[in-house]
């Protein structure tokens, strides 16, 4: 009782005769445990994500490699270590190869579906009437599911189906099997996937033209820039990395075609892409090491090719000013 | 930097070191799921996976759990219905949990049976009872007991074949194509659909063999045969008819955009005339004529067409097959639904395909077969081990579409290749595996 009467004097006296030593004192002694704290703060918040990360991609990620060395066929308790042997039957079957022809209709059209996003999201980016209808209109393709898109064009390119019903009011209708010929299925599959995914790079690219500052474009009107020259010296220097990202994304989707072709032609008739192959490999004919083998040369083919892309266009610092 | 790299790789191989582990679930191999004596002594709640979500969902299933039940009174019985069946399930038998009873799935290499599934009891006293015991059988020991049996050959719309003025069975390929055209001339209908955008129809074929060269062991031979594509061998003659059927623009236009649900109708209708398909398609036909208005007894059931020694002969073989699993925790209530669904269920008059128990009677829709004297053969599955991991090593798929997918390609002509040169391809890629899986 007696000493905690006495407890405020002390201290009141304590402060007073060392008012040199205590502040010290008191801000040393509590540091050690905020820095730890501080430190942790970080990963704390890191916690949450880090374990998701790791426990749905770098351990199935370990996982596969680690099947890519094995024989297993996906579900056989008997699982056995043959070193690279997958590795070598891979590159010794050129065929496996060949289908990374089909990538090319792919790529082909990521060029197109890269340029029409540009362009809505320049014309866009201006003052528009309904912008926001046409913004909404333009994404909403890349907010359905890839497999309901797959069903809605199979219908749309039936015999009979829509493409065919609308040509026919126009007077051009055909009678042409579009999904019937490698070629004409290639072209069709890849149409879809920019439908599809045009949305996407149209918002990223809008994203990027709307941080431009408006006294950019004032001044370039008051300059008697016209709204090519504004396109072009002031909004493509602008939003170069997010070009060059979408390149980057582009490449490395139409190496990984998957959904659209597989829900539409299931890889028949000439279709059938690196990934489509792949799950065959190990799905129908149960040779999941060599598929895992297979997926983890794509993934090497991806990162090599996003290296030399990095290395032939270099991310510069955009300064405008 | 350099550590960040260590840090990370000594995670992968951390990982992919306790990941090994995941896969090799140690099971007590070789347990026995015994039928009990008494129906009463049996209880407990078992969960049957199955492929026939159609049934599950009309309530079907229900009904024959109700009268399993009258039985055995104490036993739940819950149905897993599952529409992608064989990719689902494969994946959820890396685990312990896969259901008490489950239909086994294509994927699963025969020897591995004994390491997932409980035995049910010796081949020889089962083979005695029950049709279709080859296909489970490892080390004569039966893993599983056919749902049911099917006949293969073709559906057909009698009244379309009719209007043609064909009323006899094609006894051989050239007067199958034949008939065809002759549907094609004088009806509207389509005179063969293949279905080929859903894939697995294309797959009857393989079903077939054996019904050419009238022989029970045919898909066993080709275990040990160096061409299977070989001038007048089973595939050849099956293959080459398809092949023949679609050159001759015999086919829906598009086959790439063929709908296996409208079929159906199309076929109920008299807008197809023919499809190959097993002998469970005949009922969902029926179905489909009395939901469009037209007469089910159009529907009937053509055996493939080839004859030995003046006879058609029809392949056999077994759907799926119940298992129960090695992880069950009610094994006797597994295996007395097994039992009661194989003898008492009346499943397979109610598909009206063949009873997996011999005492069974065939299925009106296999009457007509009884009446014209065609031979029904069941398939031996002596050496389907062998034969699936030749047919996976060349990565061929006898049962998987695809290669039948390329050869209608190229009956189209939208894919190049000559079939002969297609058939020595084959050929070629079997006898390769054939060396390699060392059989």
């Amino acid at each position: 009782m007696t000493h905690t009467a006495h407890t405020p004097t002390t201290r009141v006296a304590k402060e007073s005769t060392a008012p040199r030593t205590a502040p010290r004192k008191t801000a040393k002694s509590p540091r050690p445990r905020r820095g730890v704290l501080r430190r942790a703060t970080p990963w704390l918040f890191l916690l949450v994500p880090l374990a998701l990360l790791i426990t749905f991609t770098y351990v199935p990620v370990a996982n596969m490699i680690y099947y890519s060395f094995t024989d297993w066929d996906g579900v056989s308790p008997e699982i056995h270590v043959v070193g690279t042997d997958n590795y070598t039957e891979l590159f010794t079957r050129p065929e496996l190869f060949r289908v990374f022809l089909v990538s090319f209709y792919y790529l082909a059209a990521s060029v197109v579906q890269i340029v029409i996003a540009l362009y809505f999201a320049t014309v866009l980016s201006f003052n528009l009437r309904l912008r926001n209808l046409f913004k909404g209109i333009l994404f909403f393709p890349y907010l359905i599911n890839g497999v309901a898109i797959g069903f809605v064009f199979l219908y749309f390119f039936q015999d009979g189906g829509t493409l065919d019903s609308v040509l026919s009011w126009f007077g051009a209708g055909t009678d042409h099997a579009w999904l019937g010929d490698p070629t004409s299925a290639n072209v069709s599959l890849a149409g879809v996937s920019v439908w599809r995914f045009t949305g996407l790079n149209f918002v990223l690219f809008l994203g990027a033209i709307q941080s431009i500052p408006g006294e950019l474009y004032e001044a370039a009107e008051l300059d008697g820039a016209t709204r090519w020259h504004q396109f072009r010296y002031l909004i493509v220097p602008s939003i170069r990395p997010v070009i060059s990202l979408s390149v980057i994304l582009a490449v490395s989707g139409s190496l990984s075609v998957f959904e659209i072709p597989y829900i539409m032609t299931g890889g028949a008739t000439g279709t059938t892409t690196f990934v489509i192959q792949t799950v065959k490999l190990a799905f129908q004919f149960n040779k999941t090491g060599l598929a895992s083998a297979a997926a983890v040369v794509l993934l090497l083919i991806i990162l090599l090719i996003t290296w030399i892309q990095r290395r032939l266009v270099p991310d510069e610092k955009v300064d405008l000013v | 930097m350099t550590r960040k790299v260590l840090a990370s790789a000594a995670l992968i191989a951390v990982t992919a070191l306790t990941a090994t582990g995941c896969t090799g679930a140690a099971a007590p191999k070789g347990e026995t799921a015994t039928a009990a004596a008494d129906p009463g002594s049996v209880s407990g709640t078992i969960t049957v996976l199955t492929h026939r979500t159609d049934l599950v969902q009309n309530g079907t299933m229900k009904k024959y759990a109700a009268a399993f039940n009258k039985i055995y009174p104490d036993v739940t019985v819950k149905f897993e219905g599952i529409t992608d069946y064989e990719g689902e399930v494969k994946i959820r038998m890396n685990t312990e949990n896969y259901g008490d009873v489950l239909m086994i799935p294509n994927t699963i290499a025969k020897k591995d049976y004994p390491s997932f599934f409980a035995s049910l009891g010796s081949s020889t006293e089962l083979s005695e009872k029950y049709r279709f015991t080859g296909n489970t059988t490892v080390d004569g020991k039966v893993y599983g007991l056919a749902t049911v049996g099917n006949a293969n050959g073709f559906v057909y719309n009698k009244a379309v074949w009719k209007k043609a003025g064909i009323t006899d069975w094609p006894t051989s390929p050239q007067e199958f194509l034949t008939d065809l055209k002759a549907i094609k001339a004088k009806t509207g209908a389509v005179p063969y659909y293949t279905n080929f955008k859903d894939q697995w129809p294309l797959t009857a074929g393989t079903a077939s063999i054996g019904s050419v060269s009238c022989d029970a062991e045919a898909n066993d031979k080709l275990a040990t045969s160096t061409a299977p594509w070989a001038e007048g061998s089973d595939l050849n003659v099956i293959d080459s008819l398809l092949y023949d059927v679609v050159h001759d623009k015999l086919t829906e236009k598009d086959p790439t955009t063929t709908n296996w649900e409208n079929s159906k109708g199309l076929i109920a209708r008299g807008e197809i005339a023919t499809m190959q398909l097993g002998s469970w398609a005949i009922t969902q036909m029926q179905d489909a004529a009395e939901t469009a208005g037209t007469n089910p007894d159009d529907i009937g059931f053509l055996p493939f067409p080839a004859q030995k020694d003046g006879k058609f002969c029809a392949i056999t073989s077994s759907d799926y097959q119940q298992a129960v699993s090695l992880h069950s925790e009610h094994k006797p209530a597994a295996r007395a639904w097994i039992d009661w669904f194989t003898e008492k269920s009346g499943f397979a008059r109610n598909e009206g395909s063949i009873p997996t128990a011999k005492s069974g009677a065939l299925p009106d829709t296999l009457k007509p077969f009884e009446d014209n004297g065609v031979t029904l053969l069941e398939q031996s599955q002596a050496k389907s081990a062998q034969v699936n991991a030749i047919d996976n090593a060349a990565e061929i798929g006898l049962a998987k579409p695809d290669y039948r997918q390329k050869l209608v390609d190229m009956a189209r002509g939208v894919q190049s290749g000559s079939l002969k040169d297609y058939f020595a391809e084959l050929d070629e890629k079997w006898s390769e595996a054939e060396k390699t899986t060392g059989s």
